[in-house]
């Protein structure tokens, strides 16, 4: 998405070509309002609380959305890939502000405490697993990488699976007993896993013979 | 001379000095008329207490009203914190009868309407620490709870006290909801000598009114020094017995809910730190307070002769 175009001015043609960079701000809206109510003291009695745990959410829908495009288009033939990215990064993006609130808000920069959790207790450390297999990803989301990857880029971001199956038992233990939300969001993810098997089988044919 | 005689209330319906204090606090903070309005309807069912000070009540300032009663867990209603009072207007807590009953020389029948109107009520601004590591500070009305098991008269075998809830999926929703894993009715459980500590509190009401439903309508337990969940809602039962009664979230997840339950800053949940709490109330994301949490939740000098030469670790 090259807003720049050759001579190194902006371009109105580029812009145009370039327009789907409006899904970023439309992406990151709920952040907004998710700020704008909480600093409005609308967020309910445990604002920071809700607040954490809501850009959470995001981030894994996002991330569900992203592993959606795939089997969309193998379906319907609804080819909808170019948006892979934007909905990659997102899942990104909101990734970092949960662990953000989770240590600012939330423990306010209490590093022993947070050491600890990241430690010891296996709901954080899949959390924090999560968000630093979604790291790498993140970085070589540009063209740039995945000119200089090559045939490695596709194998690297074969890590969306395990990111994503670590996010969804994150997501699950953040609730005291089985939920019918982190239920909802995990059945879609094994849906979304089981519709892949035959093309993961082929390939594993495929690769032994 | 005659002298104009104009139409008293009764005294039970004089609104409490503390409850008209905090509405009009409530009413200038939020500057909103509609939460005003709110407010006033939700408490048109509510009845207002004749009570007066007890001990133990420490100099807090009251979590406001209105996210005391809004942010709760109480799980018959649903598993999100807004669900209790979102949903519980099909629920009618009166009548309701509370029998003691078990290793007792007098069983007892207690209509809980004679509770509210008796002259034991008393005022308990006690901190309340859940185990989900947030806190609130609340003013309960209510009758120790020995005051009434001494009534009972406790047998000498009795050494624990069981609790138990009420069923009533067509006015509960989340009683109907399967994905919980919770086996209704909830019960609890204490021993006996916590049961009888002058702290335990039997509360009929909050903010000097009758108990909201999503705060346990009509009768609850309150023990200052325990995480929230021992704090049954809504009892029907309460049982004398010889041995440990089973408790809702230890069958639930026993290597994380303890029999026990103290608040105790040193014995983490296995999934978060139990050290400090967020004190609910601030409403702004930025102006949130985290502070410490205290050994038996500040209740240390009262309590902790209750469990000399136990392993709080093992018994937590």
């Amino acid at each position: 998405m090259n807003i720049i175009n050759k001579n190194n001015t902006y371009s109105v043609s580029s812009l145009i070509k370039n327009w789907r960079i409006v899904f970023y701000p439309v992406g990151l809206f709920p952040a907004l309002w998710l700020l704008w109510e909480g600093t409005r003291g609308e967020l309910g009695a445990d604002p920071v609380n809700t607040f954490e745990r809501a850009l959470g959410l995001w981030a894994f829908r996002f991330l569900l959305l992203c592993l959606f495009l795939a089997p969309l288009k193998a379906k319907t033939g609804i080819n909808l890939l170019r948006y892979r990215r934007l909905f990659g990064l997102l899942a990104f993006f909101y990734a970092c502000f949960h662990l953000l609130a989770y240590i600012g808000l939330d423990h306010q920069f209490d590093w022993p405490v947070l050491l600890k959790d990241i430690m010891q207790r296996s709901f954080i450390i899949l959390g924090m697993a999560a968000f630093l297999g979604l790291t790498p990803l993140a970085l070589t989301s540009n063209r740039f990488f995945m000119k200089k990857l090559g045939r490695y880029w596709k194998k690297l971001h074969q890590l969306i699976f395990p990111v994503a199956i670590v996010a969804a038992i994150h997501f699950s233990l953040a609730f005291k007993t089985l939920n019918d939300e982190s239920i909802f969001y995990s059945a879609i993810l094994i849906c979304l896993l089981v519709v892949r098997l035959p093309v993961w089988a082929k390939s594993l044919r495929k690769a032994m013979t | 001379m005659k002298t104009y005689d104009y139409p008293r209330p009764n005294s039970e319906e004089i609104t409490p000095r503390s409850l008209f204090l905090s509405r009009r606090r409530i009413m200038a903070g939020a500057g909103a008329s509609l939460m005003a309005a709110l407010l006033a309807e939700n408490n048109a069912e509510a009845e207002a207490l004749k009570t007066h000070p007890g001990p133990y009540t420490a100099d807090l300032t009251p979590t406001p009203e209105e996210d005391a009663t809004h942010y709760n867990n109480f799980y018959e209603f649903g598993m999100d914190k807004g669900d209790p009072s979102a949903n519980s207007g099909n629920y009618k807590p009166f009548p309701w009868t509370l029998e003691i009953e078990g290793l007792v020389k007098h069983p007892q029948k207690i209509n809980v309407e004679d509770l509210l109107r008796s002259a034991e009520l008393e005022e308990r601004i006690y901190r309340m620490r859940c185990v989900e590591a947030w806190s609130m500070v609340i003013p309960w009305d209510g009758i120790p709870l020995h005051k009434i098991l001494e009534k009972a008269e406790p047998d000498d075998k009795a050494k624990y006290v069981a609790f138990e809830s009420v069923v009533r999926p067509s006015e509960m929703p989340g009683q109907e909801s399967a994905f919980t894993g919770i086996s209704w009715p909830y019960v609890e459980g204490l021993r006996l000598d916590e049961a009888l500590h002058p702290l335990t509190l039997l509360a009929v009401g909050a903010y000097g009114s009758s108990l909201p439903n999503a705060n346990g309508a009509p009768l609850r337990l309150v023990v200052p020094w325990k995480y929230g969940f021992k704090g049954i809602k809504a009892i029907q039962k309460i049982r004398l017995v010889e041995q440990q009664p089973p408790t809702t979230w230890n069958q639930l997840a026993p290597q994380e809910y303890g029999f026990y339950a103290n608040v105790n800053p040193h014995v983490d949940h296995p999934r978060w730190s139990q050290a400090s709490e967020r004190v609910i109330g601030a409403r702004s994301l930025f102006g949130e307070r985290r502070q410490p949490t205290l050994m038996f939740n500040g209740y240390e000098d009262y309590v902790s002769a209750l469990y000399k030469g136990m392993d709080l670790h093992e018994y937590y």
